[in-house]
């Protein structure tokens, strides 16, 4: 592989890696913690979505989050050829 | 037949289970005892890991600690699943491509420094052996309770059965050994998860029960918990009291110390390929999740079902009716097995032979005028909550001994992840890599299985004789993985500069002040007395408490790395070409031990 298409594989990585970091902290510390407020208004089972979220929401976009940056990166490696025989 | 000899079947059982696998899963080179030879199915290894990583306190604790606090305590729910997407994106792969054998491993090679490799062999050891304790004790107590033996006896029963699966099949046997711990443990906690969410709700998943209709009531199930709690003078239970920089940081710190324990790293060098590694994380949390959103609901359903146990009758406005509590003798029989364990306990302090079950601090307006004394249910130990849910619900007996071989394999199927990760620090980074580099394979692994026996009777020791700290003692532990391997990974991989002195400034920092400040306020080696600072919100450095201080840690452990980097050379060109190549996921098969 050469220097260029290893730097720009590298940097498609570490993009990806941001997206699905944002979202991790948005679910958790926003949604489940900090932002509650801000959503207290939509109604739950009793409660509001924030709490929700802290309970059961932020674990289930964790798994959706893992499961999608393997595949995601599944289909990068093969685009840039390092992906394993 | 009774339940004691119920229970014994049940978990003698799942022992032979155990003891079988590991004759089946022998270990005959250190590949197959540090690796399992790396040919570990990636949704097996995903069942292993979150048997791993789910301890006697995540089985029988956690429900406890939601319920007691209510939404506060999400921060365990969020914390202890959210490590799995740092491992996933951060580390997992990249470890899985170098293809070592330990975490110390690859901060030695990958910061070219013998002093990096002994300090992170420090800390891990460190936060194992003080993880163990925990695991042994657990497990001696599940034993006492369920089998009515000795606390030793069960304890040495525990230890006998690790040492047959951990000595004679390594990772290898542990691996295989776990996915059936899994299995038992989701099945026990699970089955009276359902009924008693069938109960409360009717509906079947727990996980919809939590947000469903009160079937009593008619009320939401939360809104009929809040309601009764504020009745009885408690806060309410979805409420948001106390910090959120506290609540944000203790989730931080609980995540990035998830991601950092070498026990649960050290399981994804067991796949085959780096996507393997990537996608067993996603099913280690799958596994994981199918418990954790269950214990929130297992938590706030076992909580308003004690207190509409202990006030069974309504006002007409819907309220409880206080002054028509149940009576002593009414107490049904779960209850009465429980309190013969102590755990549980009321006394009539008014008596008048009702039970009053309330918030003393803060007593209903009531309290006086009925003549109530104080709270009458003078110990409640939080573990209740799930021991006894096969009773509560009225489940038959081999519920309960189903429960008893649950809690007994999630201790040991951590403490068999643990004693492994603390064997190959001792026979791989102490005696491999530092002491004897020429050891023959076959000298290595007599030495791994040596140290793997060393491990288990240390940890039998510390069970018999466990020090007074050992509760704080997991807190420690977390920060410390948080402050000093978790950035130390992370920065060897996605820093190509980073140097060794670097690495090393940045973990004695972050190790550093986490310790300095845990015992600022929990006393020097946790010995009471000798904190410096009373342990109170306070006194807290910007209200931060010291179980939440991992994650200021490790910040500190990031920036006085790259300070340190910037006033010196970076890494050597061959070690930044060696980081080049942990980024690509190709030639992993290929990448031998040593």
């Amino acid at each position: 592989m050469s220097d260029k298409s290893a730097s720009a594989y590298w940097s498609a990585n570490v993009r990806i890696i941001t997206i699905c970091m944002v979202i991790w902290a948005l679910v958790s510390f926003g949604f489940g913690i900090v932002l509650r407020p801000l959503i207290s208004g939509i109604p739950i089972g009793g409660t509001d979505l924030g709490f929700w979220f802290a309970q059961q929401g932020s674990i289930l976009t964790f798994i959706a989050l893992i499961f999608y940056y393997t595949w995601y990166m599944n289909r990068l490696d093969k685009e840039f050829g390092v992906d394993e025989e | 037949m009774d339940q004691f000899t119920l229970n014994l079947l049940v978990v003698g059982a799942s022992f032979a289970l155990y003891v079988g696998i590991a004759i089946w899963a022998r270990a005959g080179t250190t590949s197959d005892f540090y690796a399992a030879s790396r040919g570990v199915n990636p949704i097996v290894n995903g069942a292993a890991t979150a048997a791993d990583w789910m301890s006697a306190a995540s089985f029988i604790s956690m429900a406890g600690l939601i319920a007691f606090v209510g939404y506060g305590n999400s921060t365990f729910l969020m914390g202890w699943t959210g490590g799995y997407v740092l491992l996933a994106l951060l580390l997992a792969p990249y470890l899985r491509k170098f293809g070592r054998y330990t975490v110390p491993d690859f901060i030695g090679d990958r910061f070219y420094s013998q002093t990096a490799r002994l300090v992170a062999v420090i800390s891990l050891l460190v936060m194992s052996v003080t993880y163990v304790i925990g695991q042994m004790t657990g497990a001696g107590v599940a034993f006492s309770r369920f089998l009515e033996v000795e606390n030793s006896t069960g304890l040495f029963i525990a230890s006998a059965v690790v040492f047959i699966y951990a000595v004679l099949g390594g990772m290898k046997g542990i691996t295989y050994t776990q996915l059936a711990q899994y299995c038992v443990l989701i099945v026990a906690y699970t089955i009276p998860a359902v009924f008693i969410s069938l109960q409360l709700t009717g509906q079947f998943l727990p996980q919809m029960g939590l947000f469903a209709t009160h079937t009593e009531s008619g009320l939401p199930l939360l809104a009929k918990l809040d309601q009764v709690l504020v009745e009885l003078g408690f806060r309410d239970y979805t409420g948001h009291h106390g910090s959120t920089l506290n609540m944000v940081l203790f989730t931080l710190s609980l995540m990035i110390g998830t991601a950092g324990l070498p026990h649960v790293i050290i399981r994804f060098f067991t796949v085959p390929k780096v996507s393997d590694a990537r996608k067993s994380a996603g099913w280690a949390l799958v596994f994981i999740a199918l418990l954790y959103t269950v214990a929130p609901a297992v938590g706030a359903m076992a909580r308003l079902n004690i207190i509409t146990t202990i006030y069974p009758h309504t006002t007409e406005t819907g309220q409880l009716d206080l002054e028509r509590p149940l009576a002593y003798e009414d107490r049904p029989q779960w209850m009465l097995n429980w309190e013969q364990t102590g755990l549980l306990r009321f006394e009539d302090l008014n008596d008048d032979g009702l039970i009053q079950y309330y918030n003393a601090a803060n007593p209903p307006a009531a309290a006086d005028e009925l003549g109530w004394q104080g709270d009458e249910m003078v110990t409640f130990n939080q573990d209740i909550l799930v021991l006894a849910n096969p009773e509560i619900a009225n489940l038959p007996g081999w519920v309960i001994a189903l429960i008893a071989a649950g809690g007994l394999a999630a201790a040991l199927s951590t403490a068999a992840g643990l004693l492994l990760a603390i064997s190959s620090a001792i026979s791989h980074d102490l005696i491999k890599s530092m002491i004897n580099p020429n050891i023959s394979e076959k000298g290595e692994l007599l030495a791994a299985r040596i140290s793997m026996a060393f491990a288990i009777a240390l940890a039998t020791w510390l069970g018999l004789n466990p020090p007074g700290f050992a509760a704080q003692v997991v807190a420690l532990a977390f920060g410390l993985a948080a402050s000093s391997l978790f950035p130390a990974i992370m920065m060897g991989i996605f820093s190509k500069k980073m140097n060794s002195t670097g690495a090393i400034v940045g973990m004695i920092v972050g190790l550093g002040s986490t310790v300095l400040y845990i015992f600022t306020y929990l006393g020097w080696f946790f010995i009471p007395g000798t904190n410096m600072l009373p342990n109170t919100a306070d006194n807290w450095l910007f209200g931060i408490s010291p179980l939440s201080f991992g994650a200021v840690g490790a910040a500190l452990n990031f920036i006085a790395a790259y300070i340190t980097l910037s006033m010196t050379k970076p890494a050597p060109e061959e070690i930044q070409e060696l980081v080049e190549s942990i980024r690509v996921p190709r030639g992993a098969g290929s990448a031998q031990a040593h």
